[in-house]
């Protein structure tokens, strides 16, 4: 299989949402009860049953001006993936596509992931005591099919395909914007497989890291202790360990929990 | 539209005003992107910064109410800067025609046009100059005084930029800048569209926003070109399919006009709607009038019963009679009705004034509530503060199918009928409409031939052939391709027409070929040549584009006659031929005959053939008496505004409204409440991506409300600071008539506007919302929850019981309230 690259043009974004209720429809996600906090962002972070999340910011621009930017929130896919890293289960693993998917029936719940992600995007489910994240619908790329969110673009903002193609059709977009598009993705982390085209400043953007990078310490777990670990007769166990020296006991919070009647 | 969706994308500069298309029409933004990306320029002007706005090249604010001022202002642009499109000018439009010299313009008439009787015109002097033979008379010069283009000179003249800006409130560089940006289409081979929606129809001047865009599009010749047109964004998949098919009560199926007392027979009708012109070289298509009336009867009652006879069976409104929807809730509301059929809406929370609805609904005998869930109608009864024990409607729910359980067409935005197969059996009892309608026609005819009464003829007579039928002679079940091919229409003898015989029972391949002496049927003549015996057109699914311009002729099939772009015969040069537009034609002449789209109204190059062949005279009206107010557009101020005077004259409001509000008496819900200080803040009411009209159908999907969970208000930081709100805050907002809580959303995407000095602000909120979804109400044993709740009610509780002059449609798009944090 080929590297693929999902690529979101923010210049095309309308904010519809779309793709947000998209990746709950072929995820099968429950909706959490929300509540208007004085934004359209809804709901306001990602969380175990919201994987892909459109984030609303408003910059003031000029005297009077106002510049409303829409970005869509959700796995960046890293070549260098800290989350693969960190993983002690193999629960996180890179496919062939060079996207990052998440096996739950692995996951032991050591939230290493959600600890080393520069972008924050794993997300830990008390419930199920699992963490849950965006796979690029690794289930539709299995079978050719383009992710659910890229389906139900209206706009074109978001599109996929072939690495090789796709670094085309940025070249040419980004020669067409003249200057006003930046390529947010490909310098830090490998390079992510999922590529912003950005309007703005990255640092006009909520929530989004300027140098992203693998924590150091990982190289250590990475080169060392990792290996050593799955060497080890019970990965998991390992892994468990790991998870107590670093995070101490279970700690739960009401985060996401299904709205009740 | 005019045009369709996809053309959009061929425009050059796109002017969005009275819509928020990318929130509440996405998919248009596919093609307004693409045209983004071929270099066309956007521009959104709209009180609130929006989506739409956010994707702009220019944004411009505006105070809620105040478009034919903007607009009127780049009337008064293109012709300082003579930027019309002078040949289709001259040639396409009645700009040349000399207009009665007894006619007054607004501002040598106190603001009102010549005629103006008590609150309605006598339109007498609202006409043309014609000579001994009937002609209009005309100067090609446009020089002369009393010629219509030098009148619209002189009328729009007072809509300086200077003048707009203090009614409008937008700064004079932004409307210089869109003036510029648009106008900028009249060049030939140039085309700009307007996307508008309920942002530009629903005042009390809503026809005339339109009017005045139609009149700016002339003027540039964007008439009848791709990338061109005026395009109204429906906001139901079929809004379109059901005006053709005659929702409203004024009309028939077809635009037909609905029978009126004084009009006895058939021929009387025919004569008092069939227009006739002088004009050399104007086909006046409704001079086929009689041929269309005719089929549609034949298609009601049948080749036995005589064309008189049908005609009388007819119902007929007393002459002036209005039956639209805030006429009808005014009677409900005084006790004028038994029973009433609320099928598939929800009055409660989409009518205006949803105090007065909900207090009407009150005083029914009963009403059948025929929808996919419960809903604030048909639980209007047990909303909070109602007093069940006090209500003696009886409400009956009938649970219908949804759009995916059923077969059928819908008629898109854009004119393009598609057929939709079932996919899914409706759950449990839920019947698709169509079935639930001829239950009750068969009901309603057993009971007719039981008891009688007058006229019992209209519905024992009806044919009703729409599907198998079983021993009694009743069809089974409905088979909506026969619906089709009624619509369509069959040949009801052999005729014989240019040396072709069309037999007995087969579908009539087009309305030209539709007959006036009873020898045709056609269920709608508009909808002729869409199931013809070539099958039914609407099911084709032919995705290859031969036409290089997107029209995708072989998708679906669109009226009239499958033409895409209708006024097409405008878009070529009157003497060559050629197209203005030689990069992206429409239609273009070749090997001697026209090539692309379905040609309209246009013979040979050169013939001087006028192409809009909908109107007597063949041309577009510049000048359009056809209006209750005026033929040309005036900026009057809404029935609530912040203002104490209109700038432009000293007529306030849109002179010909009908008013139901009593100032200082009578009940709350009909109040107003005009530059009062307790209500100083001007509103607006809109829609998001996230939910659909009344919400019903959204606000029970979870994934929906989890994204837009509760009611909100818009406000600019400043009126926050004033009022001492902050973002999130709960408050509530109230009109004279009604009140509502919120949260409040405080966003820069709000200005307070400047207006003459005066610093106003506006807010706006959307309407989708209702108590039936919310945690608060009380849920018995039987009753569905939400798997999200949502929060609110419906923002219609603050608007006015006021409608447009012509249409009636509710002024919910400018109004005034005020407000405050909650407890403060």
């Amino acid at each position: 299989m080929s590297q693929k690259i999902k690529l979101y043009d923010a210049t095309k974004c309308t904010g519809c949402r779309g793709c947000q209720l998209a990746c709950k429809q072929w995820n099968s996600l429950p909706a959490g009860q929300t509540e208007n906090h004085g934004s359209y962002q809804n709901p306001q972070t990602l969380n175990p049953s919201t994987w892909l999340l459109i984030r609303f910011d408003e910059i003031a621009a000029g005297d009077d001006g106002v510049k409303w930017l829409f970005r869509k929130d959700s796995c960046m896919h890293c070549s260098d993936a800290a989350c693969v890293i960190a993983c002690p289960s193999g629960a996180l693993f890179h496919t062939s596509h060079g996207t990052v998917a998440l096996d739950q029936k692995k996951c032991i719940g050591c939230k290493q992931c959600t600890i080393v992600c520069p972008f924050g995007v794993p997300q830990y489910d008390p419930g199920t005591e699992k963490v849950a994240k965006c796979d690029m619908c690794f289930s539709r790329l299995e079978n050719n099919l383009e992710p659910a969110c890229v389906k139900a673009c209206p706009t074109g903002a978001l599109q996929f395909g072939e690495a090789g193609e796709m670094r085309e059709v940025i070249k040419d977009r980004l020669a067409a914007l003249g200057g006003e598009g930046r390529l947010y993705g490909d310098q830090f982390v490998g390079g992510t497989h999922l590529l912003y085209i950005l309007p703005a400043d990255p640092r006009q953007y909520s929530g989004l890291p300027i140098r992203p990078q693998v924590p150091a310490a990982l190289s250590t777990w990475k080169d060392i202790l990792k290996p050593l670990a799955l060497l080890a007769p019970g990965a998991v166990l390992a892994g468990t360990f790991f998870h107590y020296l670093t995070k101490g006991p279970k700690d739960v919070t009401e985060y996401g929990r299904k709205g009740d009647s | 539209m005019t045009n369709h969706w996809n053309d959009i994308a061929n425009s050059d500069c796109i002017l969005i005003m009275g819509s928020n298309a990318a929130a509440n029409h996405p998919i248009s933004f596919k093609y307004v992107t693409e045209a983004q990306a071929r270099g066309a320029k956007l521009i959104s002007v709209d009180p609130r910064f929006t989506q739409t706005s956010a994707k702009a090249d220019i944004y411009a604010a505006l105070r809620s109410g105040t478009d034919i001022a903007f607009l009127g202002g780049m009337i008064k642009y293109l012709l300082d800067h003579n930027l019309i499109q002078h040949k289709y000018v001259e040639h396409y439009t009645n700009a040349t025609f000399l207009v009665n010299p007894g006619f007054k313009l607004p501002g040598d008439n106190e603001g009102v046009f010549s005629g103006l009787e008590g609150s309605r015109y006598d339109k007498s002097t609202w006409s043309f100059q014609t000579d001994d033979a009937g002609i209009v008379k005309k100067d090609p010069t446009m020089q002369d005084p009393h010629c219509v283009f030098q009148l619209l000179k002189k009328h729009y003249a007072r809509y300086t930029p200077e003048l707009v800006s203090r009614i409008t409130g937008t700064p004079i560089d932004k409307l210089l800048a869109v003036y510029e940006a648009y106008t900028a289409t009249g060049a030939v081979g140039k085309a700009g569209t307007i996307m508008y929606a309920m942002g530009w129809t629903q005042h009390t001047v809503g026809v005339q926003n339109i009017r005045t865009m139609s009149i700016i599009q002339l003027l540039l010749g964007n008439m009848g070109v791709t990338g061109g047109g005026v395009n109204a964004l429906r906001g139901e998949a079929n809004v379109q399919g059901s005006t053709d098919h005659a929702l409203l009560f004024h009309i028939l199926p077809g635009y037909l006009k609905t029978p009126v007392a004084s009009l006895p027979t058939l021929a009387a009708y025919n004569a008092k709607f069939t227009p006739a012109t002088k004009e050399e070289n104007s086909l006046n298509w409704w001079s086929n009038y009689p041929k269309y009336s005719a089929s549609l009867l034949r298609s009601l009652y049948g080749h036995e019963v005589s064309l008189e006879e049908a005609y009388a069976y007819l119902p007929k409104l007393d002459d002036g009679a209005n039956y639209s929807w805030l006429t009808l809730f005014d009677r409900m509301y005084n006790g004028d009705f038994e029973g009433f059929f609320a099928w598939g809406q929800n009055p409660a929370c989409s009518g205006p004034s949803s105090n007065k609805t909900r207090a009407a609904l009150g005083r029914l005998d009963w009403m059948v509530n025929v929808n996919l869930f419960d809903n604030e109608t048909g639980s209007f009864w047990r909303a909070p503060g109602q007093d069940p024990s006090k209500i003696k409607t009886e409400v009956f729910m009938l649970p219908c199918a949804a759009s995916i359980e059923k077969e059928g067409s819908i008629t898109n935005s854009g004119r393009w009928m598609q057929w939709r197969y079932k996919a899914v059996n409706p759950p449990g009892e839920a019947r698709p409409d169509g079935e639930i309608i001829s239950e009750l026609h068969y009901r309603l005819k057993d009971l007719y031939a039981a008891e009688g009464g007058p006229l019992a003829g209209a519905i024992t007579q009806l044919s009703w052939d729409y599907g198998p039928k079983n021993a009694a002679g009743r069809i089974r079940h409905l088979d909506t391709q026969m619906i089709a091919r009624e619509i369509n229409g069959y040949f009801l003898e052999d005729v014989e027409i240019k040396g072709t015989v069309y037999k007995k029972g087969s579908l009539v391949p087009s309305f030209a070929l539709l007959q006036d002496d009873g020898s045709t049927s056609s269920g709608n003549w508009l909808y002729c040549n869409s199931c013809t015996e070539k099958g039914n057109q609407a099911t084709r699914r032919g995705s290859v584009d031969k036409s290089g311009v997107g029209l995708y002729s072989d998708w679906a099939w669109c009226w009239p006659v499958n033409r895409r772009i209708i006024y097409n015969g405008a878009s070529v040069d009157p003497e060559s031929g050629q197209p203005w537009d030689k990069k992206d034609p429409v239609i273009f002449w070749q090997g001697g005959k026209w090539v692309g789209d379905v040609p309209d109204g246009v013979a040979a190059p050169g013939s001087g053939r006028k192409p809009f062949i909908m109107k007597p005279h063949g041309v577009a009206s510049i000048f359009g008496p056809g209006l209750a107010e005026g033929p040309f557009s005036e900026h009057y101020e809404p029935l609530e505004s912040p203002v104490k005077k209109n700038l432009l004259s000293a007529q306030m409001n849109n002179p010909v409204i009908k008013r139901w509000d009593r100032e200082g008496s009578g009940a709350a819900v009909d109040a107003r409440a005009t530059s009062d200080p307790r209500f100083p803040l001007v509103c607006t009411t809109y829609r998001v991506s996230e939910h659909w009209q009344s919400g019903l159908m959204t606000r029970w999907c979870p994934w929906l409300a989890e994204m837009q969970p509760g009611l909100f208000v818009e406000l600019s930081p400043e009126l926050a600071k004033l009022k001492g709100i902050n973002n999130g805050d709960a408050v509530m907002i109230n009109s004279i008539r009604g009140e509502v809580e919120a949260v409040a959303v405080v966003t820069r995407r709000l200005r307070p506007f400047n207006l003459d000095g005066n610093i106003v602000h506006q807010v706006a909120l959307p309407w989708h919302y209702g108590w039936v979804t919310t945690r608060m109400r009380e849920y018995v044993i039987g009753d569905k929850k939400p798997e999200v709740f949502t929060s609110g009610d419906s923002a219609n509780l603050l608007t006015p019981f006021i409608g447009d002059a012509n249409t009636m449609i509710p002024e919910s798009k400018a109004f005034m309230v005020n407000v405050s944090k909650k407890g403060a």
